[in-house]
């Protein structure tokens, strides 16, 4: 009997051994390639430093004293902010009501719909700022159609002013990231049992009732899970941000990564060198900034969790 | 629900297909203007071309070196994809299948990952391959690229291994195979369905990657990948939209054609993640 206990554990000693052993790969990427970049970027951002000559030059705290007394950086961080409320508000709540559309039982071409608003999920990013960039431009598609159709008598500077900027950035980003809520949404709805809705319909609940009463309630759980991704991706803005606007005019569309890349490594725009120590400081401030708000929502999605716990007991 | 109105129907129809026009009018706008000439691109407002040409391909193709930037986004999105897989489902059986200490801070981490905004970590990332001297190659663009969030797919795999029965791995012991075998003889070929949605979409995100392969090719052009390869358009007083659009063209395709033929996967993958 011992002997056989031995030889269980042994076997499961083996087992948990091996466990390590197949987490060792990603463990070494992890470690090398996130971890170890983090730890640098805090070292790298007490430092004065160009990126080419050694490492000398520590100064402190100087690099953040100087990014907080700098205007253009809290623009920065109040664009982010814009970005991310902006395309979080308009995306979570316009792809819910599409996705409710289309879980409808008997709508067709449901597949067709999917597939169509998903295309910019998928698309280059970096290339729809681009395509955008033409399309919105003073000569633009969207210009010379207002001017045919006598909507606007001269052309319309949609990415010269900083308001319309903003808010053909917040469009653009919400465009991309439509379909990829409502796929989120999609799951949610589906995990809805369907004898609820049959049983609201013999009690001649109507469409609003249904939606109001057993739909919304329980999707709960999904919308922070959803806002959440959405608020990340809404930090995350840098491909669509450096391709459609630049940052421009005037640096007011200019996010915190891009912030950080410009003072990195787009030497042309902010001067004839690099500043690694203090975009690597403008980089620590993003990346607590990110981990405040999704610790955040992690206190409010614990929070909702137990009470919805609660209310089921 | 059911929408029981006809009338509302038609309705609801007619906008979600002038709503699903204007979604994918910048990708039909692309298209036919890299059929057009420059000319014709900026001064006409009509999207359709006045003659249908090929020149702004061959431009791209050859020109702006978009042959050179497509191999490397191949090579790039091959080995990258492959790694994720394999660390992935590697990570993922160990933690679905094994109980282990430190398995909770091991799953806290990953799911912490997610967190990790690109902006913290390129610049450090950046010195990294610099200092081991790998900005010549395109085998750095590729360990960073494989370095990204993987908490989607290594939840996937978990979730998947752990809901295969006990029986199947018993099976394989019985005929002999050791842990290492079990796994790649027996329980990996099991998880298909997650493997392919795991390649759908890292394979999409890898070819569309930005930040990475713009830090990590400004002193080698050469080593572009397609996203960063549109710069190549863009001169110093002029921008060659015609042979842009053809380049966004070439780009685009092949993530287009991936997801259009595997959009059951992806979708249901992407779902599936959020379920959990």
């Amino acid at each position: 009997m011992a002997d056989k206990t031995g030889n269980l554990s042994k076997t499961k000693r083996n087992r948990q051994i091996w466990a390590y052993i197949f987490i060792l790969p990603q463990a070494i990427v992890f470690l090398v390639l996130s971890l170890y970049p983090i730890i640098m970027s805090y070292v790298y951002s007490f430092y004065s430093w160009d990126g080419a000559s050694p490492l000398t030059n520590f100064i402190g705290f100087e690099n953040y004293v100087e990014l907080f007394q700098t205007t253009r950086f809290w623009g920065a961080l109040v664009t982010t902010i814009i970005y991310m409320v902006g395309t979080t508000a308009l995306g979570v709540g316009a792809s819910l009501i599409l996705a409710i559309i289309l879980n409808a039982n008997n709508m067709k071409g449901k597949a067709f719909y999917r597939t169509i608003y998903f295309i910019p999920v998928v698309a280059t990013t970096a290339i729809i700022g681009v395509i955008m960039k033409n399309i919105f431009g003073i000569d633009g598609s969207v210009n010379q159609f207002l001017q045919t159709i006598g909507i606007a008598d001269k052309p319309v500077s949609w990415l010269n002013s900083s308001t319309l900027a903003m808010l053909m950035l917040i469009l653009v980003g919400t465009w991309k990231n439509l379909g990829i809520n409502m796929i989120y949404w999609l799951s949610g709805l589906q995990s809805v049992p369907t004898d609820l809705y049959e049983s609201a319909q013999l009690d001649g609940a109507g469409f609003w009732q249904t939606l109001f009463h057993i739909t919304l309630p329980l999707l709960k759980p999904i919308l922070v899970v959803i806002l959440l991704l959405s608020v990340v991706s809404g930090m995350n803005a840098f491909d669509l941000v450096k391709t459609f606007t630049n940052g421009n005019p005037y640096h007011t569309t200019e996010t915190l990564d891009l912030y950080v890349f410009n003072y990195a490594f787009g030497g042309g725009l902010t001067g004839s060198t690099t500043r690694m120590g203090y975009a690597s400081a403008a980089g620590v401030m993003l990346g607590m900034f990110t981990l405040l708000i999704s610790g955040i929502f992690g206190l409010i999605s614990m929070y909702t969790q137990r009470k919805l716990k609660k209310e089921a007991n | 629900m059911i929408i029981t109105s006809k009338i509302v129907k038609y309705i609801i129809h007619f906008i979600l297909i002038l709503i699903g026009f204007i979604w994918i009018f910048p990708f039909i706008w692309m298209v036919l203007g890299s059929f057009k000439s420059n000319t014709d691109f900026i001064v006409s407002g009509n999207p359709i071309p006045e003659e249908f040409n090929w020149d702004n391909y061959t431009r791209a193709w050859v020109d702006a070196n978009f042959s050179g930037y497509f191999v490397n986004t191949v090579i790039m999105t091959v080995a990258t994809v492959a790694i994720v897989v394999l660390l992935c489902a590697l990570t993922g059986y160990a933690l679905g299948r094994v109980d282990f200490p430190g398995k909770k801070v091991i799953l806290g981490i990953v799911v912490g990952i997610m967190f990790i905004p690109k902006g913290y970590t390129i610049i450090p990332l950046y010195e990294l391959v610099d200092q081991l001297g790998l900005t010549n190659s395109l085998f750095g663009i590729i360990l960073a690229e494989s370095s990204g969030a993987h908490t989607l797919f290594v939840l996937l795999f978990t979730s998947y291994f752990a809901t295969l029965p006990k029986e199947m791995e018993e099976a394989a012991i019985m005929d002999g195979c050791g842990f290492v075998r079990t796994f790649f003889s027996v329980m990996l070929p099991l998880a298909k369905p997650i493997i392919a949605t795991t390649v759908i979409m890292q394979f999409i995100w890898t070819w569309s990657s930005f930040l990475v392969p713009t830090v990590l090719t400004i002193s080698k052009p050469e080593l572009r990948t397609l996203a960063v390869g549109m710069q190549n358009f863009v001169g110093q007083h002029s921008t060659d939209w015609a042979g842009m659009a053809a380049g966004a063209t070439i780009s685009l395709l092949p993530v287009l054609i991936v997801f259009i033929l595997m959009q059951r996967y992806f979708i249901e993958g992407v779902a599936g993640a959020v379920k959990q």
